[in-house]
């Protein structure tokens, strides 16, 4: 097996006398869809704050390629490759479509302040190479008819995929999905499905995902983990994780 | 039921009557009087008393029944005047475009034909406007709530007073100068305070504007305390001076080109320059709306937990706003000092700040050609209202109020121009 794009031991992250996380590791290969499953409250959302800097993990380790970034401010582990989408969706709501990609790709951008101010001829390129980078993705996510509307007006299914396409303007390496699925109707769901398999086979992403679709993460996850009360219970490959006693015990309770 | 929330109105109103007595017997029944050396209060005339007495019972008839006046007032159109069409219109990036060219050719050709208070009031005017326009970049754009900006505006005045006063630098060599150092200031002030959000940060704002002013009263020796500096440099055009006599190695302006001396002229100079200040200002302004910056300020204001997860840091785009707004007021403050001749750090209070703040309000976060009118409004409006002599702050405070109850998001409310993507 190839070397780990994340590594994660001993993550541990405690709220006063609440032990929210609980020694959890996890091991991602890279190019792999790997899924957190587990009741509700189980401390997944959680475990996704940590890696992604929002929380500072009580102890443990996050290694991303090998390098430590637990202890790195959020901006700075999104600006190595971790980026995120949220539970409740997150879009600059006043703002388009296209400028929510816009924003994202901040970091890639001419930002300058006197070429801004002289429209310098490589500020000029630099923003219509962002604003080319921003049509290709709208039209990867099937959004281009609606890209000059504020993102806020979009159906929620829209409102979802805007924010993988949002993730996918900073170039990530590790992409973390929570609950992409929620609130979507079958047929959306499956174009996410769709979507996901994409990002994996032509974009060199490595997917972290929550989910709750036990259809969606059965059908397209590499590796599972389940978590239950902040403490892992059990990992495999799907076909060893339906299977498991100690799961099917935890999600439908004592037999 | 009825009849608890009744007995509520009841208890409501007369409270509210009672409040009008007790604000307007003191204010307005009362009258001090100078008899010799000494003060006497004297009641005012039955006139006035029997106006108070019918204020309150007014109050406690509109407080018993506002329920039932509610209806039919709501039902009024809630914005007079100002069609909703004709608004959207206005508020369009494009036709301000087209309304502030028109309003740069007539701000550039008017003056040679007002009287010379008139260009005064017009420079004061250009002065707050710069100022609301730097005040828009933090305050609408960014979202961070400055309660201080006085402070750099302070800064700005001082910088130039202080090297002009010893060192005998002219204005224009001091301008960027004083821009930088109110930047340096912003950037100095923000670095540690733009970990705050919202209330906190407003607070601390307050604090470091009151710091900087008393800081410059108490600086006796550097500052001339609260005397301030007086003989300040008026700007020179291309080293031509606007005084009658020039001070030596120096030509005048009218002997240059060989023409009367007249006072106007360096008036009409004075607004002249302040009309390019706050033309270069917009022109910023204009380009940073357009700029990735202009569009990270307007995502962190609405959601800073995303723009962090997307790799951006949130305090260095804040810092930004902060220094770029900094460096308005520097200009500002350099030009305040310039044609005013003195400074003092009375005029760095915080009512100036408030004042700043009520433009930007009024005349809508984030617009340019709303805050023009707003400075415009606020600065004009007690000026022309001066024959109501004691009355126009209390007229004042009725506009602002009605304004907010008729206008809530300001007089000409921001339409960002969107980047579109063309099929």
């Amino acid at each position: 097996m190839s070397r780990p794009i994340l590594e994660v031991s001993g993550l541990t992250m405690r709220f006063g006398g609440l032990l929210a996380v609980n020694n959890v590791a996890l091991t991602v290969q890279p190019k792999q869809v790997v899924s957190m499953i587990g009741p509700n409250g189980a401390g997944k959302t959680t475990v996704f704050n940590c890696l992604t800097g929002f929380y500072q993990p009580t102890g443990g380790v996050i290694l991303l390629d090998d390098e430590p970034i637990h202890n790195l401010p959020g901006h700075k582990i999104a600006r190595k490759g971790v980026v995120r989408t949220f539970q409740n969706v997150r879009l600059f709501k006043e703002m388009t479509a296209v400028e929510n990609l816009l924003v994202a790709q901040h970091r890639h951008l001419n930002t300058n302040f006197l070429s801004g101010l002289l429209k310098t001829p490589d500020f000029r390129r630099s923003e219509k190479a962002a604003m080319e980078y921003a049509a290709h993705w709208l039209e990867q996510v099937n959004l281009t008819e609606v890209a000059n509307r504020p993102a806020g007006t979009l159906a929620y299914g829209q409102q979802r995929r805007l924010e993988i396409a949002r993730c996918m303007m900073t170039r990530p390496r590790v992409l973390m999905l929570d609950e992409p699925a929620a609130g979507l109707n079958p047929r959306e769901t499956e174009d996410l499905k769709a979507l996901i398999g994409m990002l994996r086979d032509k974009h060199d992403v490595t997917v972290l995902l929550i989910e709750h679709d036990m259809h969606l993460v059965m059908s397209i996850s590499d590796h599972i983990y389940v978590i239950n009360q902040g403490t892992p219970l059990a990992d495999g490959t799907p076909e060893q994780i339906r299977n498991n006693p100690d799961v099917i015990k935890a999600y439908l309770g004592e037999a | 039921m009825m009849a608890r929330s009744l007995n509520n109105r009841i208890k409501t109103a007369f409270f509210s009557a009672l409040l009008v007595l007790a604000v307007a017997y003191p204010v307005l029944g009362l009258k001090l009087t100078t008899v010799g050396i000494k003060l006497e209060v004297h009641g005012a005339s039955p006139a006035m008393l029997w106006t108070i007495a019918a204020a309150a019972i007014g109050m406690f008839l509109w407080q018993l029944l506002r329920d039932r006046l509610d209806g039919p007032l709501s039902s009024l159109p809630s914005l007079p005047g100002l069609p909703a069409s004709a608004s959207s219109f206005l508020t369009l990036p494009s036709t301000q475009r087209w309304i502030i060219l028109g309003l740069i050719v007539v701000g550039l050709a008017w003056p040679f034909f007002g009287s010379r208070g008139a260009v005064d009031i017009a420079t004061l005017i250009l002065i707050y406007v710069m100022l609301g326009l730097g005040l828009n970049i933090v305050v609408g754009l960014a979202g961070l709530l400055d309660l201080g900006y006085v402070g750099f505006y302070a800064v700005g005045a001082y910088s130039y007073a202080l090297l002009s006063h010893y060192y005998g630098l002219g204005f224009w060599t001091c301008l960027p100068i004083a821009g930088a150092l109110a930047a340096l200031f912003g950037f100095l002030l923000g670095f540690p305070v733009l970990r705050l959000r919202g209330d906190y940060l407003a607070i601390v704002t307050l604090g470091f504007g009151e710091i900087i002013r008393i800081l410059l009263r108490n600086m006796t020796e550097l500052t001339g305390g609260p005397n301030g500096i007086s003989n300040i440099d008026k700007p020179t055009l291309f080293g031509l001076s606007f005084e009658r006599r020039a001070a030596e190695g120096m030509q005048t302006f009218h002997e240059y080109f060989g023409i009367a001396y007249n006072g106007i002229n360096k008036v009409i100079f004075l607004y002249l320059v302040a009309l390019l200040l706050v033309l270069l200002t917009l022109f910023v302004i204009n380009r940073l709306l357009r700029m990735p910056i202009g569009r990270a300020w307007e995502a962190l204001r609405e959601d800073e937990i995303a723009c962090r997860a997307l790799g951006m840091n949130p305090t260095i785009i804040k810092l930004s706003a902060f220094t770029l707004g900094a460096t308005f007021a520097g200009f500002a403050g350099s030009f305040f000092a310039a044609r005013q001749g003195l400074v003092t750090p009375e005029s760095f209070t915080f009512i100036e700040s408030a004042i700043i703040l009520a433009i930007v309000v009024l005349g809508g976060m984030g617009s340019q050609l709303g805050i023009i009118l707003a400075a415009v409004v606020m600065i004009l409006l007690p000026e022309l209202m001066r024959e109501f002599s004691e009355y126009r702050m209390l007229m004042f405070g009725a506009l602002m109020v009605l304004m907010m109850i008729w206008r809530p998001q300001g007089l000409l409310p921001m339409q960002r121009p969107h980047l579109e993507l063309k099929p």
